[in-house]
């Protein structure tokens, strides 16, 4: 039924830390690899090797250029920075792809609020991909089934995995930890407690979706470049002047070259 | 958002169908028209024409087999409201119908009941596109009002060109063209004030980055299009859309309002101008209809730079 269910006791969904991630793209590549092989079809590719490849992906990063404002509100492009943005399915607790969903294929689980989709009831009209703001769900063409985020349902609750192992792909291969997993509905939880402290914040919440993922903005900068300081930021050229051993010929940067040549 | 064909040939030929479904059904229940060959012809090509735009809906899915299950969820999906509203609709005037056929009596309650079975149906049709939060363009209850407009009309026009006997129809197409594309007008007006940002998504708000000056896309998550940007990122239809609404008023409005003035008033035979001035206002529809998807912006493609 595309009816959404009573408010879910325990909400399981993802805190993604943007002051943290690096943007590699592992989580995402972990992610194809699991559910190409998991939950539902494969997550196929067209033109995989051509000119024009396409595939479907329930997880994509994208990377940002932000440019922070001074109390004036003017622009401060020195400090302007890189954020990397991991985006996959925000489990929303007004999730729209599900009441939209004319087969009753699109669901959200009452006992943990996951939404997902049964492949073998959905017809591929697409309509939960356009009531999605998010971008989140993905027709995989070869199928012709609507793909999305599981949150990993066959790895959380799989008992024949390491317990280390019972948590989405994408945050178990996060190199820099910047994905989290659990329950949003506890307040007592480590994410939940993460997104306390840290301010996280919805996604377009003006859009009324009410997504259960939440994200931790860019911690503020401490110290910028023009205004270094040498305890934060240590003088490289200087510092491999103090290190030129007495007796080496040269100082600076050659001397300590030397000196660490010397070493080996 | 990507203008597919069977939707377009969908909305704009069923709505057609069911607005001149309403029509013969009034038309019996208060006597203009009589049980004949040429009614009977007429609610063929009533049915034929709402079933053709709903077997045509079906071509664009990707298990079309399946199409049968969207019956199920009328309680919260407007598509699946669509589908159940039209399949009663047509399986009620048929059986009226030929019922009536039989024993020459028609209920004009029933009657009454099929017409707003087809207004309710056309408004769900309205409805799958209206609901959508993230295409503010379509959030709107002109986007129903607009739907029924072009429904009304289409299905008159049918009615006039297959009824030549009821001059008055000539007057009445002239009046539901006139609406129609008043609220049309109306729906343009609004969408041309209606951005991606009318909610306040912003690329700020989407990526949680407020608070900056500004935040633009760095780097997009892959260099070449995928699903969601062929589908929702459809940028082509904005480029030509002052010239392509004008084609679409010219071919929807004018020509058959002047085919109409022709009949009406210099005694041209109607059955021709009401026929050509159908075919030319569903041609000029199929633009608008276009247009509709095509000029149509989803607030996904903040991420994607656009």
């Amino acid at each position: 039924m595309t009816n959404l269910p009573q408010e879910p006791t325990k909400k399981l969904g993802l805190v993604i830390d943007l002051d943290i991630c690096v943007g590699c793209h592992a989580c995402a590549v972990n992610c194809k690899e699991w559910n190409t092989g998991g939950y539902g079809n494969a997550l196929s590719d067209q033109d995989a090797y051509g000119a024009s490849p396409s595939g479907t992906w329930l997880n994509r990063i994208h990377s940002f250029e932000a440019i922070p404002q001074d109390a004036q509100g003017q622009p401060v492009p020195s400090d302007a920075r890189i954020v990397h943005f991991p985006k996959s399915c925000l489990h929303c607790d007004d999730a729209p792809c599900v009441t939209v969903c004319p087969t009753g294929a699109s669901y959200k689980r009452a006992e943990d609020g996951i939404v997902l989709v049964n492949e073998d009831h959905c017809i591929g009209c697409g309509l939960c991909a356009w009531a999605c703001a998010y971008g989140a769900r993905e027709m995989d063409e070869a199928a012709g089934v609507m793909k999305k985020c599981t949150l990993c349902v066959d790895r959380i609750y799989n008992d024949n995995l390491p317990e280390e192992d019972r948590e989405p792909a994408c945050v178990r291969s996060c190199p820099a930890n910047a994905r989290h997993f659990g329950d949003l509905a506890d307040p007592q939880s480590d994410v939940s407690v993460m997104v306390a402290a840290r301010g996280g914040v919805d996604l377009m919440p003006e859009q009324g979706n009410r997504p259960v993922n939440k994200y931790l903005p860019p911690r503020p900068k401490t110290s910028s470049c023009a205004s270094s300081n040498e305890e934060e930021a240590p003088n490289l050229v200087k510092l491999a002047q103090e290190n030129t051993r007495g007796g080496a010929a040269q100082s600076g940067f050659l001397g300590w070259l030397d000196n660490a040549l010397s070493r080996m | 958002m990507h203008p597919a064909k069977s939707v377009i040939f969908f909305t704009t030929i069923s709505g057609a169908g069911f607005g001149f479904i309403a029509l013969l059904s009034l038309a019996i229940c208060f006597g203009i028209a009589a049980f004949d060959t040429a009614l009977f012809t007429s609610a063929i090509i009533a049915v034929g024409l709402s079933s053709a735009g709903l077997i045509s809906s079906t071509f664009h899915l990707g298990n079309p087999q399946r199409a049968w299950r969207a019956l199920s969820q009328y309680q919260s999906s407007w598509l699946s409201r669509e589908g159940v509203l039209s399949v009663i609709t047509l399986a009620a005037f048929v059986l009226w119908l030929g019922s009536a056929f039989v024993t020459g009596h028609a209920p004009l309650w029933i009657g009454a009941a099929i017409a707003i079975l087809c207004g309710l149906t056309i408004f769900a049709t309205a409805m799958i596109y209206a609901q959508l939060k993230p295409v503010p363009r379509w959030h709107s209850h002109l986007t129903p009002a607009s739907y029924l407009g072009f429904g009304l009309s289409s299905g008159i026009l049918l009615f006039a060109s297959l009824t030549p006997s009821v001059t008055a129809l000539g007057y009445i197409s002239m009046a539901s063209l006139i609406l129609a594309w008043a609220i049309k007008m109306m729906w343009w007006q609004r969408a041309d004030k209606t951005g991606r940002d009318a909610d306040g998504s912003t690329l700020a708000t989407a990526t949680g980055l407020t608070g900056y000056a500004s935040v633009k896309l760095f780097e997009a998550p892959h260099l070449t299009k995928n699903y969601l940007m062929k589908e929702m990122v459809f940028e082509i239809g904005r480029k030509h859309a002052t010239k392509l609404r004008r084609i679409s008023m010219g071919l929807g409005f004018v020509l058959p309002f002047i085919l109409l003035m022709l009949a009406a008033f210099f005694g041209a035979p109607i059955i021709i101008c009401a026929s050509a001035a159908f075919l030319l206002h569903m041609t000029g529809l199929f633009v608008e209809r276009w247009l509709f998807f095509a000029e149509a912006e989803h607030v996904v493609a903040l991420y994607y730079g656009k």
